[in-house]
């Protein structure tokens, strides 16, 4: 019984409180919901920033990350984006780099300049990372 | 001890999103095994509001990918064209470009639509053919005739309609 426990305080405290960390931070966008301040973009950028700046971030947080990211209506500052290529380079993931890329482009939608400048903001550190966007690579 | 040792490695396995230790057998309360189906476990699917599924495309590496994904831990600037191609296939089935081509099925539907348009003319005119019966005398031309005679002698809607349109004098509608 005291075994079982253990076990699950192991593996379910490692699954459960890992995540959810990851996940109070972001989710909580701003909103009146309940009765609080109407968040400002900086702080929004910030969390966003700071969440995917964790050192030892791990895939599964990434990938959370990225797709509540997108789910949001609007397109990450170049600074949000900067920080989760960061995050892939950490974890070794070229793919999901170029992935984020063509992301964001599908996100912006039908203002196409709203992609050049984010390539055009984060090109030191595709260059810096070696990170191909999709067009080098033929992909679109 | 062993399923400390199963649960740290799945936790790590699962970093590169691979499935092969998920299949494994389930012991629940010494009751037996519960064989995990493969339709419970994460799915890939290519979304484009969910860019980054749960698992990878490729599971299974060969030898080629396997020695790609090794070279992914040094810099990325080594990598060629290519390899970054291969390693984009691999984690995942399609790029946003193709997941977002439409089909041609729209010139299916338009053919359907003229196609089914062009049957029931088909059958409407046999009905016309076959199933009705002729047309009422009060069509043709000299009834006709002899009907707008009694409607203007009526003086049918004098004023602004039918009659004001036809000069009495000169017998003949007006200019």
């Amino acid at each position: 019984m005291f075994r079982a426990a253990v076990r699950l305080s192991v593996s379910g405290a490692r699954s459960l409180t890992r995540p959810q960390l990851g996940l109070t931070a972001p989710l909580a966008q701003r909103c009146y919901a309940h009765g609080g301040k109407l968040e400002s973009d900086e702080e929004f950028d910030a969390r966003w920033v700071t969440y995917f700046n964790k050192a030892d971030i791990d895939a599964w947080e990434l990938r959370k990350g990225m797709n509540t990211l997108i789910g949001y209506d609007l397109v990450p500052e170049p600074k949000i984006l900067e920080a989760a290529l960061r995050a892939c380079r950490r974890l070794n993931d070229l793919a999901s780099a170029i992935r984020i890329l063509e992301a964001v482009k599908d996100k912006s939608g039908p203002h196409k300049k709203i992609y050049p400048y984010l390539i055009q903001e984060l090109r030191p550190t595709l260059d810096e990372l070696g990170i191909s966007t999709p067009e080098e690579l033929g992909m679109d | 001890m062993l399923f400390y040792f199963r649960m740290l490695a799945t936790r790590a396995l699962s970093l590169v999103g691979k499935r092969a230790i998920s299949t494994s057998i389930c012991v629940r309360g010494g009751h037996g095994v519960a064989k995990v189906d493969d339709y419970a476990l994460p799915a890939y699917f290519d979304r484009r509001e969910n860019p980054l599924p749960d698992v990878q495309f490729v599971t299974e590496l060969s030898a080629v990918q396997k020695s790609l994904k090794e070279k992914e831990k040094g810099s990325w600037a080594t990598l060629s064209n290519e390899e970054k191609i291969a390693l984009y296939r691999i984690s995942f089935k399609q790029s946003f470009a193709e997941m977002n081509e439409g089909t041609k099925e729209w010139k299916s539907v338009i053919a359907g639509m003229f196609f089914f348009i062009g049957m029931t003319g088909l059958v409407v005119l046999w009905q016309r053919k076959f199933v009705y019966g002729p047309v009422p005398p009060t069509f043709e031309s000299e009834w006709k005739e002899k009907e707008v005679q009694r409607m203007l002698d009526m003086r049918i809607n004098p004023v602004e309609g039918f009659s004001a349109k036809w000069d009495y004098e000169n017998k003949e509608w007006k200019k």
